[in-house]
């Protein structure tokens, strides 16, 4: 038995997660993403590989989708309406309530460019309508034997990571996440699990980021220069994510510094956002949670909706619009106008390697958006069409920013969980590469990182089931103090809480493990004691025996070989108890018999008077020790103790 | 498993308190108040020397003993009252308390006295919901009886002087009930109420969960609240210990239209329910018809349909129907009071029939177009609004599809942004007097009638015929009025679903099919009626410790198959039984029991055997040490009724064996030859 990881999409590279696991007869689909750097058939993952027949209901248990990022759900409505798969689908409540508005927005420039339509918006509806929504936690019983949870992911307001387990078999995928908060989320938590498998996210496998609060005050300082100094800043964005993440931020420095100046929405899109987001308090950071009720934190004071008229008003202003690539629509028509002064501000997202611009540059390339030939340098002329050239003269700001954890985070969720296998999807090849060996050789556990359309298949725990009695759990739960070692006065006292017990299977098969005191009853058996036992000689060469009495010379040999047996078996406890040494179940005591039953025979050492007689008995367990101690005592002269 | 039913409560405001024990911890069920026993206690009078003055105080005092039947607003007690707590609780020493378990806002209502209580440090879970309303309703109660507090003075000594003997002797008989219960043990649950530190200690001491959350207590219990569908954040729980699980099933609705649908389905598979939906009334005219149907269900039980079946009977939408028309009702009478100038007052204290109410009220008035503003007054009006609008994973169906077209989730949001509705946290608010007109309709605290803005405005316009006061059914209409008569004001009293319908109960036990239903023995002709089923019903009674018998032997191990594979496997003499030794590290983690392998070596002792049973079998012995190439002749001793066997071996060394019925000695001194020895007798015996 096996887990079999087969990647769609996300194998080494970023775009179109999609990751199918199959687990003792379960199969999960995690994330059903598009890739928006493909305009042919590679967009999507190549769902035949999961059924030939396209019989998806019966080969899939359910879809997890972790947010609503396109490169994580853009797939999902073509899955369901297009192939047709009809199958319990999970995500969170803000990934179900948001999703709909990223493949809408997705649609309609998808209608713009003149493309050929993927999805209509009914499709996405009815996509929606097949979704069931979880809350962060809460333990989802997809069918008998199938059981889901989502954790807190932070990345996008409603991120998750999903743990699946099919009976004693566990694993978590990530999706994206964030382990440091931000503005408005908190970081990514989640539960100490046993796991056999973890599927992470690996954007900045090998980076690792300053402080935000540096970064964040770049920001500010950028803007509230410009709007000193009388001019305009126009900040394109998407929707959803970084207009709220920014907006706060704003939001809170006008208060702190009494600023006057509009802050604008560009239409609809972003205030209807605003409303999501309100209702959804719960998914954000617990300092914006706090205040919900006299302020929430989405009700932005100092910001309005902007009309078109105010584009040429005079007086500085700063504007959120979108696409956030200035790739046409509004943001465009914004940037036409501000972009000749260099009074203005322009921001740009500069996450790089986040997928939206990953994405977007391989796209928009081909497109030649401003976004990209800005980002790649400063130019100072654009041309749009034949008929008009921008002359930019305006400052450009990269927001650094990014809602994905670095190297740090992603080792410190893997050690953890300490998961017995880690497979990295969502990051590019080398910088994989480089992750999995610090995780092989820092973590010892063995890593991964396979390319798409790869299976991964990784050996499984299994167990017996087994009754087990109260007697033996009792005896496993209670601690077992035992001398570890006695020397002088010094007593270590240790705790040994390991299991012995006895494992009985009957022939039905029926398993059950018993304390050993229990074992007889069970099997109807009498107890048989089995005894070893040896009266061994030692010399005793002192012979000018004073007028001692027999008890004193007596004990005087016992302590003797108690002296020397201490120095020769430091490992173990030996007791003097005056009348006898014990170790273990070994007992030593001299023995003034003539015949003694444990003497086998007149194996004496030379002269019976230079002899004493040691009488050792001991039981199976303690065997080895007792013929190390009886090694000792037959090379032994007590006189020379 | 142990249960005490320590209170059956008093309906949806005072959720009933049970102990379960299971496993050997103690489990509390929620801790309510019982607020309707306010009602004993006067209002704050409007005219301060009216109480201030001793001499017609005890002029009253006179006057309650020789005119006890015309009960009247000068036999309340006047003082701070005090809060009447689970009287038998108090017998239960809280330091044994492991666990406790919040099923509703208001089974916490309680919880500070018991938080703050010497020894106390049980770990109490309630859902995130549940906790934040149970939090901001004690804020709201300690907020209003600080209005008497400031009234009276701060109480001179812990015990009130209205408890006094001589004091509840000259009660009227209707108030000593409530005060004292029918054999005068209640008197002693009254507490003066928490101090907000006492409350917000205690809200620390909580652990908040999200519906369907497993949370392990002592790694051992799993516990899991499932959504109960009588108000948002409330649930049932459910216990699933090693030996035995339990499914605490709370008075519950299937389909409501604010907060999140009874997840019934979830109490699936648990060997005992734990019934506590009080809220059948066994004298519900109802009944008969009820019955019927129940006993067709169970008549055609085999049937494969039945499920199904099942399913739709439950969830049929009858009887959130019928609650979604007697709102509409209200909501009418309402309605015709302001149109004929009189104002309402509605003094409810349920959340979700305030917020629903607030939906179908306005829009009786928009379809009116009459102008007439709304109120909501409380100390917390804000801030549970606020609340509700942010709570979509809590609430039933519908209000979620809100979310995902991105309106609010309730009515009262466009409300107050279109300035119908006003917040207030008091009334005497210079904001409020500027905007204040009549008619007006005022939601307010409390139900009880004696706190809260209510009383000012229930004293303002309980003479006015044109005005209405909604109240709840459940409390004593004629004691809780009693401070405002003569009154000329219209009474609607309504009384809301807050929990099962009889019909319903039979058919959820069939589904559930749990070993043992544990059931209140007021509701007995209700249950385990169909003798057919496999579940036994077993009823308990209020303060009498039920002991229920085990169900399970042990709890189940799990042992990884890469460990097992390295046992070392003896078969008995018997043939059909294996046995091997088993030493690893047993871990105990969230319910389960694992074992792992040690850091030692899995199989211990070198020579494997070390337990022996059986009787020496000689004849094999002999044969078997032959084998090795050991000559032993057989020796016999008899020693009185014992007979001992002795073996005396010469070669290759000397060795001797002393064989009796229950021991056997090998006596040498060469290593080797005594594990040869050891072996052949091991042969002939079994061991392990
Ligand atoms: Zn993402
Ligand atoms: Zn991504």
């Amino acid at each position: 038995m096996a887990i079999e990881t087969l990647v769609l999409g996300a194998g080494q590279e970023v775009g179109k997660s999609c990751v199918v696991v199959s687990i003792n007869g379960k199969r999960i689909m995690f994330d059903c993403g598009m890739h928006m750097g493909h305009l042919d058939h590679r967009r999507y993952p190549d769902f035949s590989l999961i059924s030939k027949s396209g019989d998806f209901d019966n080969s899939l248990s359910c879809i997890i989708i972790t947010h609503f990022h396109l490169d994580h759900i853009g797939a999902l409505p073509y899955f369901t309406e297009v192939c047709g798969y009809n199958g319990p689908i999970y995500m969170t409540y803000p990934t179900k309530a948001l999703g709909p508005l990223m493949l809408e927005d997705y649609r309609k420039v998808m209608d713009r460019r003149g493309e050929e339509e993927q999805f209509s918006s009914e499709n996405i509806l009815q996509c929606m309508r097949k979704v069931t929504a979880v809350d962060l936690k809460q333990t989802v019983q997809v069918d008998k034997d199938l059981q889901i949870r989502a954790y807190y992911a932070g990345h996008v307001i409603g991120a998750a990571m999903f743990y699946a387990k099919v009976g004693d078999t566990a694993m978590v995928y990530t999706g994206d996440y964030n382990m440091t908060p931000d503005r408005h989320l908190g970081a990514a938590q989640i539960d100490k699990l046993r796991l056999d498998l973890l599927i992470t996210e690996s954007t900045y496998a090998t980076t690792v980021r300053d402080s935000r609060y540096a970064r964040e005050k770049e920001f500010l300082k950028a803007v509230h220069k410009c709007i000193a100094n009388g001019g305009k800043v126009l900040i394109p964005t998407f929707a959803l994510g970084r207009a709220q993440e920014l907006c706060i931020l704003l939001d809170d420095y006008w208060e702190r510094m009494d600023l006057k100046v509009p802050i604008y929405f560009s239409a609809g899109l972003t205030i209807q956002a605003n409303m999501y987001y309100k209702m959804l308090i719960n998914w954000t950071s617990q300092k914006v949670k706090d205040t919900y009720a006299t302020r929430n934190a989405f009700d932005f004071k100092n910001v309005s909706n902007f009309d078109r008229s105010l584009i040429n008003a005079p007086g500085p202003c700063v504007l959120f619009a979108t696409p956030g690539m200035i790739s046409g629509g509004f943001s465009l028509e914004v940037f036409k106008q501000w972009a000749p002064y260099e009074e203005n501000l322009v921001t740009l997202p500069g996450y790089l390697r986040c997928y939206i611009a990953y994405c977007l540059r391989q796209w928009y390339c081909v497109a030649g958006t401003i976004g990209h030939r800005l980002m790649s340098g400063k130019p100072t002329k654009i041309d749009l069409d034949e008929n008009t050239v921008i002359d930019v003269r305006c400052q450009i700001h990269q927001l650094s920013f990014s809602p994905h954890t670095d190297a740090k985070g992603i080792m410190d969720l893997v050690k953890f969980l300490s998961p017995k296998h880690v497979i990295l999807v969502h990051g590019e090849k080398p910088k994989m590469a480089l992750l999995k060996g610090r995780i092989e050789s820092e973590l010892g556990i063995q890593c991964y990182y396979p390319p798409n359309h790869d299976t991964v298949s990784i050996p499984l725990t299994h167990y017996v089931k087994a009754d087990a009695s109260n007697a033996f759990v009792q005896s496993c739960s209670t601690p077992n103090f035992k001398f570890l070692k006695i020397s002088g006065m010094d007593a270590e006292l240790g705790d040994e809480r390991v299991s012995e017990g006895v494992l009985i299977m009957e022939k039905s098969g029926k398993a059950k493990v018993v304390h050993q005191d229990e074992l007889l009853e069970m099997v109807g058996g009498i107890k048989h004691e089995v005894q070893f036992g040896y009266c061994c000689p030692v010399k005793n060469s002192n012979i000018e025996r004073t007028s001692d009495s027999e008890l004193s010379s007596r004990n005087f040999g016992l302590h003797k070989l108690f002296a020397k047996l201490s120095t020769e078996l430091t490992q173990d406890s030996i007791q003097d108890c005056g009348e006898h040494l014990q170790l273990g179940s070994l007992c030593v005591s001299v023995c003034l018999r003539d015949n003694c039953g444990y003497r086998t025979a007149d194996d004496s050492v030379g002269d019976k008077i230079a002899t004493t007689n040691f009488c050792c008995t001991w039981s199976a367990a303690d065997e080895n020790l007792a013929w190390k101690v009886i090694a000792i005592m037959k090379t032994l002269d007590l006189n020379y103790v | 498993m142990k249960l005490t039913c320590l209170s059956k409560g008093g309906g949806y405001h005072c959720p009933p308190c049970h102990i379960v024990n299971l496993g050997g911890l103690q489990f509390l069920l929620d801790c309510p108040l019982d607020l309707s026993a306010l009602v004993i206690f006067s209002p704050i009078p409007i005219d301060s020397n009216a109480v201030l003055d001793e001499d017609s105080d005890s002029e009253n005092g006179q006057k309650r003993q020789t005119m006890e039947k015309a009960l009247d607003a000068s036999n309340l007690i006047r003082s701070e009252p005090c809060y009447k707590t689970v009287t038998n609780l108090h017998l239960w020493d809280v330091s044994f308390i492991d666990v406790v378990l919040i099923s509703t806002p208001m089974g916490m209502l309680g919880l500070p006295f018991l938080t703050r209580a010497k020894g106390f440090s049980a770990k109490i879970y309630a859902t995130e919901a549940a906790a934040r309303l149970g939090q901001l309703m004690m804020e709201d109660l300690i907020s209003m009886n600080m209005d008497f507090r400031q009234f009276y003075g701060p109480e001179e000594s812990s015990f009130p002087q209205w408890m006094k003997w001589e004091e509840l002797e000259v009660l009227p008989s209707a108030l000593k009930e409530i005060a004292m219960g029918k054999d005068g043990s209640e008197i002693a649950s009254w507490m003066p109420l928490y101090s907000a530190a006492d409350m917000k200690d205690c809200m620390q001491k909580v652990q908040t969960l999200k519906y369907a959350e497993e949370t392990c207590y002592n790694g051992a219990f799993i516990l899991k609240a499932f959504s109960s569908g009588v108000e948002i954040g409330t649930c049932n729980w459910t216990i699933n210990g090693p030996k035995s699980s339990i499914a605490c099933l709370s008075s519950s609705i299937f389909v409501t239209s604010h907060a999140m649908n009874f997840d019934y389905r979830a109490l699936q598979g648990y060997d005992q329910i734990l019934y506590s939906d009080f809220s059948l009334d066994a004298n519900e005219d109802t009944e008969d018809c009820v019955m019927t149907a129940a006993n067709n269900l169970s008549a055609i039980s085999d049937n494969s349909d039945t499920n199904h079946m099942i399913t739709e009977l439950l969830l049929n939408t009858d009887d959130s129907l019928e609650e979604m028309e007697k709102l509409a009702f209200i909501s009418s009478c309402i309605v015709d009071s302001v149109k004929e100038g009189g104002s309402v007052l509605i003094p409810i204290g349920r959340l979700g029939i305030v917020l629903q109410l607030l939906e179908c009220l306005s829009s009786a008035l928009e379809s009116l177009n009459l102008k007439v503003p709304i109120f909501v007054i409380s100390s917390v009006a804000e801030e549970l609004l606020a609340f509700s609008n942010v709570i979509p994973e809590w609430l039933c169906k519908q209000r979620q599809e809100k979310l995902y077209s991105g309106e609010p989730l309730f009515g009262h949001v466009d409300l107050i942004k279109g300035k119908k509705l006003h917040l207030f946290p008091a009334l005497h608010s210079e904001t409020l007097l500027k905007i204040w007109q009549e008619p007006c309709i005022v939601f307010c605290s409390h139900w009880s009638l004696r706190l809260g803005p209510c009383v000012h405005l229930l004293r303002r316009w309980c003479g006015d015929q044109n005005s209405l006061l909604v109240m709840e059914k459940g409390i004593d209409a004629d004691l809780a009025l009693l401070p405002f008569k003569p009154m000329a004001m219209k009474i609607l009293q309504c009384s809301f679903l807050s929990g099962m319908k009889l019909e319903k109960v039979q058919p959820l036990l069939t589904m559930l099919h749990p070993k043992v239903v544990l059931f209140p023995e007021n509701l007995r002709q209700h249950f385990g009626g169909s003798s057919s089923s496999s579940i036994s019903f077993i009823q308990y009674t209020e303060n009498v410790t039920l002991r229920i018998p085990k169900l399970n032997l042990g709890p189940e191990l799990d042992i990884a198959t890469d460990f097992a594979s390295q046992l070392r496997w003896t078969k008995l003499t018997d043939e059909s039984i294996n046995i091997a030794r088993l030493k690893g590290e047993l871990s105990v983690e969230h319910g389960k029991h694992r074992l792992l392998p040690g850091n030692e070596q899995v199989v211990s002792s070198q020579s494997g055997l070390l337990m022996h049973w059986g009787s020496v079998n000689l004849q094999s012995l002999v044969t078997s040490l032959q084998k090795m190439g050991i000559n032993a002749p057989v020796e016999e001793e008899r020693n009185g009724a014992e007979t001992e066997y002795i073996l005396h071996i010469i070669e290759p060394n000397r060795a001797l064996i002393n064989i009796n019925a229950s021991r056997t000695i090998i006596s040498t001194g060469d290593e080797k030859l005594a594990s040869l020895i050891f072996e052949a007798i091991s042969n002939s015996l079994d061991g392990i």
